[in-house]
């Protein structure tokens, strides 16, 4: 891809990781040179005032569902990407499940150039595991691997690789090309397309349909057995309980290659948030009770759960404004992950801002298999980077959001943590807490 | 009473008493050769029902006939989401018609708090998916008052499909609140999921004996087993539910001539019940019935009379 080389950037006096203070200066899409604070002159630079901000690597969000194409009213690939700068990720993958479905090299294609005329953020694009999202059949898994958008994750993600058949050649399959199969961990005999809420007290008052734990854990469970079976790779998508944190952490113990994310929301919302049949907290998998969500921090904390992803999941009002079990599944998530997890884990005390990287950056990166992505904040490294202002807090406003839709349960809530600019190889995309227009910038 | 009546928790023991007192006086009207009252002249109540329902609605709109409400009433089977048009839409087009009451059922739990959020009319859930059917538990704490007296302290025994059951929600919460102990009887696989915490903490007992149980009640409420529910797997066959918790002949023996016995309805006779004991002197299905009129009277009454005086 060619791009006009963008004015240099200086970033001045950055606490890298919020470990050390230092000047980043940014040129031709690398770090050109890192020194002292206030050593780098600024030259013909763009000096971007760093005083008491965080520099971490861009982030880069494995989960995020763009809706483009087919619901459009919802989400475009370009106002995602704005969510995206906005929340401070330089990447994110696309889930499939659009419509048509991204289960063809073509499709696949056409959501990488969708982003890439977006340039605010790269989108790549995750390819189907199964032709339409069906669970029967191989999606042409080889010819997205071959395909310009040189997809890598794979995932029928909204619904479940239930068939162990079809899973086992899936794993077998993508070790060809490197691949890696993001599995949605829901068993649907046990958890059908009605379970709505957390299976336990509350929605044996409250009536509603029961979406079980153990729905997902023995999904998990037998998937670390196939990916041993096939020496391949696995995913976990949206980890959600105390249990797929005891498969994970056994899992980890006997070498298997299996990997997992949470989301924001399961690290900070519980399942009570549904006794007003609210369906701004309806998504799946459901939020849990807080022994799940304790169970989930103390996992990311100590790498049992590998990264953070949003799974960003806008739905139009007119799909939420019906009855619970009526209503849509999902919530928004790209512009507020960040604070979230600095509200959860860094205010707690239980990360640290280089976990943070490594969370939202670099392992997910390497997970997703993007070279340019996740680099340590050194000299030649791609210059993608997120600078926070740590201490920041702010009330969360659902119509302040660039995002076209307003499904957000963080409505109302006080977080710590802002994201204040955004840089994607050397150009800003967010500047002072505002999106940079890339035409512009 | 508050502006709705969309859960048994939006009433107290008081008022409670209230509406069972108004409730009363309601059927001595209905004992009448002449059954109208004034009350509600001029005010709309509109009977929205989403789901087929005989007896509840037949019930409400004599209710609202009565006292001298005009009453509607609005069929559509299957979910507002089906039909394209969002619940919301549905109610607030309906209640743009200037209504004062809408008594809403719906196959989804919640439904009728969330419709509460939407419009200005009173709201009366008439049952909401497996959430609650409040209406259907002051009507059956009406009718076993009028039998036994007050239910303090007596222990009444539910058995039936529990997890599905919004009759079971409802008078699980309006049944101790009214003091009486209750024990809620039913295989695993048909037990509210987590109610050994729920039941801990609102102090009712559960149990899968139904013969232990049994020769303790006070009285005995059956409720409704749908026979779709072996697909689910929550039981192999109506055989053997009958056996380990119908209300067979041998056990209405062991009940006695004198213990009540309820059934919201429709029965399934000869599965849940058997034809003795939904025919037995002792049985209320009908006294429920008629209940249902006068107590949908007082509802009707206490969320509408009166606002404006």
């Amino acid at each position: 891809m060619t791009e006009p080389a963008p004015r240099p950037v200086l970033v001045r006096g950055a606490s890298l990781l919020g470990e050390r203070t230092a000047d980043l200066l940014l040129r031709d899409g690398v770090v050109a040179e890192v020194g002292e604070r206030g050593s780098l002159a600024a030259g013909d630079a763009r000096v971007v005032d760093a005083d008491g901000l965080v520099a971490l690597p861009g982030l880069v969000d494995l989960h995020t569902h763009l809706r483009e194409p087919g619901r459009e009213d919802a989400e475009t690939v370009l106002t995602g990407s704005r969510a995206a700068a906005a929340g401070g990720f330089t990447a994110v993958l696309a889930m499939a499940n659009t419509s048509p479905v991204t289960d063809t090299a073509e499709a696949a294609e056409r959501v990488l150039d969708l982003g890439r005329a977006a340039g605010l953020v790269d989108v790549q694009p995750v390819g189907a595991v199964t032709h339409g999202l069906a669970g029967e059949e191989l999606a042409e898994l080889g010819l997205m691997a071959r395909s310009r958008a040189r997809v890598r994750v794979f995932s029928d993600d909204g619904r479940c690789v239930a068939n162990a058949r079809v899973m086992r050649r899936a794993l077998e399959y993508v070790k060809a090309f490197g691949g890696v199969v993001s599995q949605h961990a829901q068993d649907p005999d046990l958890a059908g397309p009605a379970s709505c809420c957390h299976e336990g007290e509350l929605s044996g008052r409250l009536g509603l349909p029961g979406w079980p734990g153990v729905a997902e854990e023995v999904i998990v469970a037998r998937d670390v057995m196939l990916a041993r079976h096939a020496g391949s790779r696995v995913h976990v998508a949206h980890a959600s309980t105390a249990g797929t944190v005891e498969v994970l952490r056994w899992a980890r113990a006997q070498g298997i290659a299996v990997t997992a994310e949470v989301t924001p929301h399961h690290l900070l919302l519980t399942t009570d948030l549904l006794s007003g049949y609210d369906p701004t907290f309806k998504v799946n998998p459901p939020l849990r009770p807080d022994e799940d969500v304790e169970a989930l921090r103390a996992a990311l904390a100590d790498g049992t759960i590998d990264a953070v992803a949003t799974d960003h999941a806008p739905h139009a009002r007119h799909d939420k404004e019906h009855a619970f079990v009526d209503a849509a599944f999902g919530m928004v998530g790209l512009e507020t992950a960040l604070p979230v997890v600095a509200t959860t884990m860094v205010a707690t005390g239980r990360m640290t801002w280089a976990d943070v990287a490594r969370t939202m950056s670099t392992t997910p990166a390497a997970i997703a298999g993007l070279a340019g992505h996740g680099a340590a904040l050194v000299v030649g490294a791609p210059a993608n980077l997120t600078l926070v202002d740590p201490t920041a807090t702010r009330v969360v406003d659902r119509d302040a959001s660039v995002s076209r839709s307003r499904n957000n349960p963080w409505h109302g809530r006080e977080l710590t943590g802002a994201v204040r600019a955004t840089v994607l190889r050397g150009r800003p995309t967010l500047l002072d807490g505002e999106l940079v227009d890339p035409a512009v910038g | 009473m508050r502006r709705h009546l969309l859960s048994v928790d939006d009433v107290d023991a008081d008022e409670i008493a209230a509406l069972l007192a108004t409730a009363t006086e309601m059927h001595d009207v209905q004992r009448r050769q002449v059954k109208k009252l004034p009350a509600l002249r001029g005010r709309t109540v509109i009977n929205l029902f989403f789901e087929d329902s005989t007896r509840t609605r037949s019930s409400f709109e004599i209710a609202g006939k009565w006292l001298s409400a005009d009453t509607v009433n609005i069929t559509g089977k299957g979910s507002s989401a089906s039909k394209g048009e969002s619940l919301r839409d549905t109610v607030r087009t309906i209640a743009a018609m200037g209504v004062d009451a809408l008594v809403i059922r719906h196959g989804a739990s919640g439904s009728a708090q969330q419709v509460a959020q939407w419009v200005d009319a009173s709201v009366v859930n008439a049952g909401d998916g497996t959430h609650e059917h409040p209406s259907q538990a002051l009507l059956d704490a009406y009718t076993l008052q009028q039998r036994m007296g007050p239910l303090e302290g007596r222990h009444v025994v539910l058995v039936g499909d529990l997890t599905h059951s919004r009759v079971f929600r409802s008078n699980v919460k309006c049944l101790t609140k009214l003091g009486a102990e209750v024990t809620a009887v039913a295989p695993p696989t048909l037990m509210p999921s987590g109610v050994e915490a729920w039941s801990r903490e609102a102090g009712f007992a559960t149990s899968y004996d139904l013969d232990e149980v049994l020769p303790k009640a006070d009285a005995v409420m059956m409720l409704r087993v749908q026979r779709e529910r072996m697909a689910g797997g929550y039981f192999p066959s109506a055989r053997e539910y009958t056996v380990g918790y119908g209300l067979t002949r041998d056990r209405l023996d062991v009940l006695g001539p004198d213990v009540p016995i309820c059934h919201p309805g429709p029965m399934n006779r000869g599965l849940e019940i058997a034809a003795d004991a939904a025919d037995a002197a002792q049985s209320l299905v009908l006294d429920q019935v008629s209940a249902g009129v006068a107590v949908r009277m007082a509802i009707l009454y206490h969320l509408l009379a009166g606002e404006d005086s």
